[in-house]
């Protein structure tokens, strides 16, 4: 049913930290090299090694400038996947029933085996979280790695997103928003942290936490020099200066 | 948005073949027998041909079937409901009126109304996209079923009714297209809402997350052809509405000028709807500083 669910019974999601996020991609690869290999079909690439390289990616980093009206300009690097919103309005406008929203746990999902390809859902989308796989003709999106997240046969460190599980940097963070005390719920409310294109009124789950104000240097530009301490050497110094003089 | 040949097809045909089954469904004109034969054969290629060549961007066009499942709650499942019905219903009443030489009047009144809700959910397919502000309006649906219907009434050489539906469909695709022009900036949509940053200065994309292109550039973010748009305006206006009325008030009614008042009609109304792809602008494109 592509109808969704009143409430959902965790708010499993992610917590991008924009001041921490260094723009290195691995969570881009991370995430290409382990929904290739598993959750449904894999992420192609179309001419990969040809002149005009495209390909299927659930998670891309953006780089943005901020400009503000006085002081140094500031980038600010910016990864996007799907958003897990409440309010997906991917999920009602799909046909088939293929995309739908979970009510154990809020992660949106497609059903590749039902998906026509009509490509409606990545329109109805805002933040560009879904594309259709040039190959295999089917939607495919950020599946939160369900497929690892309650995976018994893995190390329990590695029942995480991929991408959270590989950034050097800490800048991602799993959990249940549902949870006012899960450490994604603490996070936001400490850092303020805030959703994408709210006017939209997609209700994302996911939430980005704002960089820090960054230090301002305040201090008069032209300190003042020291002086020169020793004008003529002294000790060691002057028999080595004099030394070579006279040589 | 990418103008894909297959959908523009697919509305302008279908549209134009359902707002014909609606007239023939009200009995305007009244055909029975050869006459009917022909009227439905047309109508039926129309919005058959239409609906088939929509099936040529789907990935996986087997399936298709299940989209006849969520009509609880997509647009798209409800259009495929409504033009199978409208397609059956007609279809009965076509088969008495070529073979028997009957109008079933209820049935016709019924496939009209189907006829005409299939051209209103295929455009609200269009107008529920908060992500487009330029087709989520009311003004999308009353856009695509006021020029359906004015082309069906053409097709249906109903001189009156083409003539005041030319002119309030011409009306209509003016004021779609000149409202259409402020919604994004109305919506307030911004690469500083769309980032969150906009509370420390103006927000631009620095370095974009590809170096080549990828699947939502090349589906949504279209922004190759617009430079014409405003003459592709002109031209589509002339030939979809005004070209038609002339045609109609001064050539005698009949087969040819019907004829030529359609192809022109339709030859306008793909300009049109090239455009209401081209020139509408999806959200996305503010995370590539892009619209």
């Amino acid at each position: 049913m592509t109808s969704l669910p009143d409430q959902t019974e965790k708010k499993l999601g992610l917590v991008i930290d924009l001041d921490t996020c260094v723009g290195c991609h691995a969570c881009v690869t991370a995430c290409k090299g382990w929904n290739t290999e598993n959750y449904g079909v894999a992420l192609s690439d179309n001419d990969a090694y040809g002149s005009d390289p495209v390909g299927t990616f659930l998670n891309r980093v953006h780089a943005f400038e901020v400009q503000p009206s006085n002081g140094a300009a500031q980038t600010i690097h910016f990864p996007k996947s799907c958003l897990h919103c409440d309010d997906a309005p991917c999920v009602t406008v799909c046909p088939t029933g293929a995309s739908y929203k979970r009510v154990e746990d809020g992660i949106v999902l497609v059903d590749e085996d039902a998906c026509i390809g009509c490509g409606l859902c990545a329109w109805a989308c805002p933040y560009g979280a879904r594309e259709l796989d040039q190959s295999a003709g089917v939607m495919k999106k950020c599946t939160l790695c369900v497929d690892r997240i309650y995976n018994e046969n893995l190390p329990e460190e590695d029942r995480v997103p991929a991408c959270v599980r590989t950034c050097p940097a800490g800048a991602r963070h799993f959990g249940d928003f549902s949870d006012p005390e899960s450490n994604v719920s603490r996070l936001t409310a400490e850092r303020g942290g805030m959703d994408l294109m709210p006017e939209q009124g997609t209700r994302p789950v996911n939430k980005y936490l704002p960089p820090r104000v960054k230090d301002r240097l305040t201090a008069d530009k032209s300190a003042p020099q020291l002086k020169p301490v020793a004008d003529s050497p002294k000790g060691f110094l002057a028999w080595l200066d004099k030394t070579l003089e006279a040589l | 948005m990418h103008p894909a040949p297959s959908v523009i097809v697919f509305t302008v045909l279908s549209g134009l073949g359902f707002g014909f089954l609606a007239w023939l469904g009200i009995g305007q004109p009244a055909v029975t027998g050869w006459t009917a034969f022909f009227c439905f054969a047309i109508a039926y290629a129309l919005a058959v041909g239409g609906l088939v060549a929509s099936t040529f961007h789907l990935g996986n066009p087997q399936r298709a079937l299940k989209a006849f499942s969520q009509w609880r709650s997509s647009w798209l499942s409800r259009e495929a409901w409504l033009s199978v019905s409208a397609l059956l219903v007609m279809g009965l009443y076509a088969f008495a009126a070529v073979f028997f030489d009957r109008l079933l009047v209820p049935l016709g009144v019924l496939g009209a109304v189907l006829s005409v809700a299939t051209i209103y959910a295929t455009s609200m397919i269009y107008a529920q996209l908060a992500t487009v502000p330029r087709w989520n309006h009311w003004l999308t649906p009353l856009h695509m079923v006021t020029l359906a219907l004015a082309g069906g009434a053409v097709l249906a050489a109903q001189s009156m009714a083409a003539l005041v539906l030319l002119v309030v469909a011409g009306g209509v695709q003016l004021l779609y297209w000149v409202l259409g022009d402020r919604r994004f900036a109305e919506r307030g949509h911004t690469t500083e809402t769309a980032t969150g940053l906009g509370d420390r200065g103006k927000v631009r994309l620095f370095e974009p997350p590809h170096t080549g292109t990828n699947y939502l550039l090349k589906e949504m973010v279209y922004v190759v052809g617009r430079k014409h748009a405003q003459k592709l305006r002109a031209i589509a206006f002339l030939l979809n509405c005004l070209l038609p009325i002339v045609i109609i008030a001064l050539l005698p009614a009949g087969v040819f000028s019907a004829g030529l008042a359609v192809l022109a009609y339709l030859a306008g109304t793909f300009a049109s709807r090239w455009l209401f792809f081209a020139e509408a602008e999806h959200v996305v494109g503010l995370y590539y500083s892009q619209r």
